[in-house]
């Protein structure tokens, strides 16, 4: 019997094959970067659109590595703490709600018909729809991104804890209770514990939203951030800023997407993260 | 509902007359009419899907008879609590605690944190005693229930229900994925600990030879019978029910004529369809049995 290394549903590709085929999407995107930014250039070497390598080593210098001229700061990282700080604070107040009221309402279904009702039917509003409605409500002001930011991962998350926590088997309660648990221990010791890393797996996964709704409404109504630049400079037609600022939001994406898992995975030895 | 349930002082534990159970339009217990006194191991036994399961969550409170008197320890019964423990056929442990920890949940709802942890090397040595007794090894003790196989997660379920030492213990097929070996030593552990604790049990089995080896009472559950109405009848009935000699004996017993036989007669009467007896021809020879039945079906056979 002899292994295939590439082709067919019993393939077995070596660690050096496996390494070869997950570099090769990013070559072939770089490249074809590289092709065609030639070629625009070599039509007009004035091209912004598409810069070549040396012109975005120049503006990360001028971003990332040199102060200021005017504020005395590194622009980067200046709009990667406010965008931070805003992300945060929505995402957490977020995972903090849907968490009391999905566990709640999972547990008591005295709580349920008076929320989950209408949760389900309010997560069905596009998000992107009301940043308009909430961009006037703040006047432009501050607290209007982490609210976008909330009210776009906030129902979704608490759907999910509450089916989560409605899953769990009724045997399993039962049998807490047989051993003399109260319904508070039930509550808090019992299914909390249980619920934990679906929370932090919910709030990996809102991530990717939560990215979406900090850059659009930095986009519409800041004076910095991340969003608020990339936005900024691509209406001055400065690619060699704004890519190197894509390149660095996808890397933090990345970042804290990984450290979720590892801490999931670590914290939660009982949980297979599915 | 108040917390305390009165557990002494009642000759019956169980008192439940013309139970019935239906799931929307679909019937499953008929008619079942029970008494069992306190320190019984009673042992039910019946066809798959007639409805033991569905009477053991009735009796845990976990679900409501849809009609008749279903009294526990001589009052209604009441939701879950720990006057009752429970062993299921299946989603019994957390997923989140390892082994040892399961088995400590017994003892972790119990007195105040303060006495908790004054006692926590004794309540250690408590747990660890358990499932050695449901032979675990130490290797085991930190492991997660998904990490085990099915009978040593029954074995962990069987140790955490036994150490809570509840005065009445109900148990879902229990052994059913155990090896012989391992079987035999959980049935003279219970035993043990059912004589040392009287208990009242509640054994649901597949195993008829393990019904009649460890009971004092065998209940068999059963669609098979007639009662002059409908045909096929709907819901299970209470068909036999039988005193089996008395406590803990060796396990050799299992090997004698008189035990042979009556595992065949409990067979026929409850798990062979085509021998249908009349309602009022069931073998109910224990001395608690009774029966309340209508008049149809009193006068009713033709
Ligand atoms: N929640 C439910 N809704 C509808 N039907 C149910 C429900 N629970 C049980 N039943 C039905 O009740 C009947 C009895 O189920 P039960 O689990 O009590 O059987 P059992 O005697 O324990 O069987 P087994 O020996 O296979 O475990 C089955 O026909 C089942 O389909
Ligand atoms: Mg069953």
């Amino acid at each position: 019997m002899k292994t295939p290394k590439l082709l067919g549903i019993h393939a077995k590709p070596g660690r050096k094959l496996n390494t070869i085929l997950v570099a090769l999407p990013f070559i072939l995107l770089i490249a074809s970067y590289l092709i065609g930014s030639n070629l625009r250039l070599q039509r007009n070497e004035h091209d912004k659109v598409m810069p070549s390598l040396s012109r975005i080593w120049a503006g990360i210098e001028r971003v990332a590595l040199s102060e200021h001229p005017r504020t005395g700061k590194i622009m980067i990282v200046q709009d990667t703490f406010v965008s931070l700080q805003r992300m945060g604070f929505g995402l957490s107040v977020a995972a903090v709600c849907a968490l009391i009221v999905g566990l709640n309402a999972g547990m008591f279904p005295g709580l349920r018909p008076a929320t989950i009702p209408f949760v389900t039917f309010m997560s069905t509003i596009s998000p992107i729809a009301l940043l308009p409605i909430l961009l006037v409500a703040f006047k432009g002001g501050e607290m209007a991104k982490p609210t976008f930011i909330f009210l776009g991962t906030v129902l979704v998350m608490m759907r999910d804890i509450y089916n989560t926590v409605e899953r769990i088997p009724k045997e399993q309660i039962t049998q807490v209770l047989t051993l003399g648990a109260g319904q508070l221990n039930i509550v808090y010791e019992v299914v909390l514990p249980q619920i934990m890393p679906r929370l932090l797996t919910n709030v990996r996964l809102a991530l990717g939203p939560a990215w979406i709704y900090l850059i659009a409404s930095e986009a519409m109504g800041a004076n910095a951030g991340l969003g608020h630049q990339i936005f900024l400079q691509s209406r001055l037609f400065n690619m060699d800023v704004v890519i190197p600022y894509v390149l660095w939001i996808t890397f933090i994406g990345f970042v804290m997407d990984t450290a979720f898992r590892k801490f999931i995975e670590w914290k939660y030895l009982w949980y297979r993260v599915r | 509902m108040s917390r305390e349930h009165s557990t002494s002082g009642h000759e019956y534990v169980l008192e439940l007359e013309d139970v019935r159970k239906s799931y929307g339009s679909k019937i499953v217990l008929a008619d079942i009419d029970l008494k069992v006194r306190r320190g019984e191991f009673c042992t039910v036994v019946g066809p798959s899907g007639c409805g033991k399961s569905t009477l053991l969550r009735l009796i845990l409170g976990q679900e409501e008879a849809t009609y008749g008197t279903f009294k526990v320890f001589g009052a209604p019964v009441r939701f879950a609590d720990a006057t009752r423990g429970i062993v299921y056929q299946k989603y019994g442990l957390l997923p989140n605690l390892t082994v040892f920890q399961n088995v400590m949940l017994g003892k972790k709802f119990s007195g105040s944190m303060l006495d908790r942890w004054r006692h926590r090397k004794t309540y250690a040595d408590e747990v660890a005693y358990y499932l050695d007794r449901v032979c675990l090894s130490p290797d085991d003790y930190n492991k997660y229930p998904e990490d085990l196989s099915g009978g040593m997660q029954q074995r962990v379920a069987v140790a955490q229900a036994l150490i809570k030492r509840a005065p009445m213990l109900l148990m879902d097929e229990p052994f059913g994925a155990l090896d012989p070996g391992i079987r035999e030593s959980m049935q003279v552990f219970i035993l043990e600990v059912w004589e040392e604790y009287d208990l009242t049990i509640f054994f649901v089995t597949h195993d008829l030879p393990e019904a009649v080896f460890l009971g004092t009472r065998i209940l068999g559950i059963s669609q098979y019978y007639e009662d002059g109405g409908s045909n096929p009848v709907c819901g299970a009935r209470i068909v036999c029910d039988h005193a089996l000699p008395r406590s803990a004996q060796s396990t050799v017993v299992k090997e004698t004529a008189a035990f042979g036989q009556l595992v065949q007669e409990i067979r026929y009467e409850t798990f062979t369809p085509e021998h249908r007896q009349y309602v009022t021809e069931f073998n109910l020879k224990h001395p608690d049995s009774f029966q309340t039945l209508t008049n149809e079906e009193r006068n009713g056979r033709q």
